[in-house]
């Protein structure tokens, strides 16, 4: 019962070892909160049973929201009532996941007076995960975050909460403005990311450069991916210096570039730009003296999701270099083209990148109003089932 | 509260309130970085400013007392200034670099290790699991801190062949990156869904659990001269997604679920493009506290990869190179028929050349 730790012998195993225990998180909230000892208990009651004991989630969240709460039920609620009713909120977090030690505190206040005390920093989407609220907590709480200038993210069938890389707030190879682009995104789009109206989730990704650090061609809808168009940046001298402190320059860069577009006479780096596909990989390993080039935006690619249902997809290319500049019109003009066609014809639960690949990228490009490019593939159509349209019956008739 | 005093719609707070002064000053300006040793890194900008950083690991599930904790450490070192990381990771942003050894000995004494930077294991990208998910097939903090408890010396040392990145879901929702990691850890069903045809009626709409369901298994039915609805068994790969459709098709079951492990796949585009992680292990089943056949199964790939690797190369790069018979070879992780796909595209995956290592 709630009024005393329950022995968890199971989970004070996991209290051992070096890396960080969750389980010691939850015991220290549970020293203060009935709601978190009896987390502990029901999940104790998991380890020993090897089932979760959460039942699907109802219908609950905040006035006039259709997302941002996730419902969640114990099928222990007698055994443990203080999570008989644990759910969860999506909390949005501030782009790049930026804080001040006050604002933390300012997150703690409210999540103590209104629910566990746990949280997950962060979720895997990226929102800061307020875990376990009882039903009659959701409203004040959602009161309180707002009065503290915070909101709900996205759930459901919406525009998921969008995230991104550090980008030009740490990293010299951001490609544009990943947070402000965010947040940018993020404010436009209030509506469609608390009133679920879609087919099923959309999700954006901003990552600064190829070597995207918030995974968003697998992880986003709509992945905006930093790039450049222009000459690698080279500090010859810093290349050597490379070089000097042992970087087998032949070996680690011109044999691994995936176009061996690298030249090295043990001097000078030579690159043949018009070559470069801009993976990275000389830049990441000589970060003192290889730059992105300056002409600089994004890739824009579609469709990336998870198995569920139609099995996983990485997004495919749809704008092959677009310049990224507040506010941003370009990008958002295509978003909505996808969102009016998808949200047509899209089925219950099918995510923009199955519904490409139904209805086909040909005709898809032709709908939202976009040339195909040969970017768009790996490489063209290798079966003669062409689908010609009508241009031959009209000469029939 | 009265209706006329919600707020609504406010979305969240602009990150630029939150930068430290150095950031606000060298924003989008900045010249190049170098890992100072695991864990800490300096950001140089063109005006010549120097940023320090120092990423901890955490377990993710937090309590407001660490939370605070970390706060007050931001007070003391960083002008009151930190942020998270995509992979879970805490960073401590520094302007004076004579605190940072004072800092990481305050981290060390809190029990949140340093590293996660360079050729190293990073924080392992994970799910709710056990702790706050209804359709888990496994609990996933409590695996993935065995898991890490193993690994921890590739998170405090940089010395892979390249970096190696874990993610672990608990379900095939996957509420993580684990379809394209170097090693995915994935929770998996393997039992069609029980049906509870009491509560069907009641609670699900059967058109939309019927369209729910990928293969076109359950179909409508009369039972007890109810509707509810049957499930052709052969055709369920226990995907669970009638289960989220429909709460009362029950996919958990202690007995069958448990772990598949996955390889090779990255999101990075340096040398070759992203690919998705390609299936080892077909399954192993769940043992809590400390998935001990897990652990053993992630630390021996991690093991293997390490020996065998060429400098830079990710797990899926090297297991290219080598080939996947070799792979299984060496790893001595058994073939069968579960390893070739039989679903859309299949046939994409068989191998046709003469190509071959003998």
């Amino acid at each position: 019962m709630s009024e005393k730790n329950r022995a968890t012998p199971l989970l004070d195993e996991l209290d051992k070892g070096p890396w960080p225990s969750f389980v010691k998180e939850i015991k220290k909230s549970a020293e203060t909160n009935p709601m978190a000892r009896d987390t502990l208990g029901q999940l104790e009651r998991s380890f020993e049973d090897k089932i979760s004991h959460w039942k699907h989630g109802g219908l609950v969240g905040v006035m006039g929201y259709g997302g941002g709460v996730i419902g969640r039920y114990s099928d222990l609620p007698e055994e443990f009532p203080e999570v008989a009713a644990f759910h969860t909120y999506r909390v949005n977090q501030p782009a790049g996941w930026f804080y001040t030690s006050e604002v933390l505190r300012t997150l703690c206040d409210i999540w103590e007076r209104h629910g566990s005390g746990l949280t997950n920093m962060h979720g895997s989407t990226g929102d800061i995960i307020f875990l376990g609220s009882k039903t009659e907590a959701l409203e004040p709480c959602f009161a309180d975050l707002t009065a503290h200038g915070f909101d709900l993210g996205g759930s459901g069938s919406d525009v998921r909460t969008p995230s991104c890389c550090v980008g030009p707030g740490r990293c010299e190879w951001a490609c544009y403005d990943t947070l402000d682009a965010c947040n940018d995104i993020t404010h436009s789009y209030q509506d469609e990311l608390h009133r679920p109206a879609f087919p099923y989730k959309y999700k954006f990704k901003f990552s600064g450069c190829p070597n995207d650090c918030v995974a968003s061609v697998a992880r986003s809808d709509m992945s905006i991916i930093g790039t450049w168009k222009d000459d690698i940046q080279v500090d010859q001298e810093q290349v050597q210096k490379y070089a000097a402190d042992g970087v087998d320059i032949r070996n680690e860069i011109c044999r691994l570039c995936p176009t061996h577009c690298i030249q090295w006479d043990g001097k000078s780096l030579d690159i043949d730009n018009s070559e470069c596909v801009k993976c990275m990989h000389c830049i990441n390993v000589m970060p003192k003296a290889l730059r992105p080039g300056k002409e600089r935006g994004a890739t824009i690619l579609i469709g990336a999701k998870a198995p569920i249902i139609g099995g996983a997809l990485l997004s495919a290319v749809f704008v092959p270099f677009l310049e990224m500049k507040p506010p941003y019109e370009d990008l958002k003009e295509l978003a909505e083209a996808i969102w009016d066609f998808w949200g047509e014809y899209g089925k219950n639960r099918e995510r923009v990148g199955e519904f490409i690949q139904r209805v086909g990228l040909g005709n898809f490009l032709e709908e939202i109003g976009l040339e195909p490019t040969p970017e768009m593939v790996a490489h063209p159509r290798t079966n003669p089932y062409i689908f010609f349209e009508d241009e031959l019956e009209d000469e029939d008739q | 509260m009265a209706v006329a005093e919600r707020k609504t719609d406010i979305g969240p707070p602009d990150f630029r309130q939150f930068l430290p002064p150095i950031i606000k000053k060298n924003y989008g300006t900045w010249a190049y970085h170098e890992i100072l040793e695991p864990g800490v890194m300096v950001h140089v900008a063109e005006s010549g400013d120097k940023l320090y950083t120092v990423r901890a690991g955490t377990p993710r599930l937090l309590s407001t007392v660490t939370i605070r904790a970390f706060a007050g450490l931001a007070d003391k070192y960083c002008g009151g200034h930190l942020r998270w990381t995509s992979r879970h990771n805490v960073e401590f942003l520094l302007t004076d670099k004579s605190k940072i050894a004072a800092l990481k000995e305050e981290l060390h004494e809190l029990g949140f290790p340093v590293g996660g930077t360079g050729n190293a294991i990073s924080s392992i990208v994970h799910t709710q699991g056990w702790v706050h998910c209804h359709s888990s097939a496994t609990d996933a903090s409590g695996v993935v801190k065995a898991i890490m408890d193993e690994l921890y010396p590739h998170f405090v040392n940089m010395n892979l062949p390249a970096k190696l990145r874990i993610a672990f879901a608990c379900c095939l929702n996957m509420c993580g990156a684990v379809h394209c990691s170097d090693i995915s850890v994935l929770g998996i069903h393997r039992k069609a869904p029980k049906i509870d045809h009491e509560n069907l009626p009641k609670m699900c709409e059967i058109p939309t659990l019927v369209s729910s369901c990928p293969t076109g298994a359950i179909r409508p039915a009369t039972i007890d001269g109810k509707q509810s609805v049957e499930v052709e068994e052969a055709q369920c790969m226990y995907c669970g997604n009638c289960y989220t459709v429909c709460p009362a098709m029950q996919i958990n079951n202690a007995e069958a679920d448990g772990i598949s492990i996955w390889v090779g796949g990255k999101v990075s585009n340096a040398r070759h493009e992203p690919m998705f992680s390609k299936l080892a292990i077909p399954f192993i089943p769940n043992n809590p506290p400390r998935w001990p056949e897990v652990v053993d199964a992630v630390v021996k790939l991690v093991n293997v990869y390490a020996e065998n690797a060429q400098k830079h190369e990710r797990m899926g790069e090297w297991i290219e190179r080598i080939g996947w018979p070799r792979f299984f070879d060496i790893t001595g992780i058994p073939f069968t028929k579960y390893h070739i796909d039989d679903f859309r595209h299949a046939g994409e995956t068989y191998k046709r050349s003469t190509q071959l290592k003998h």
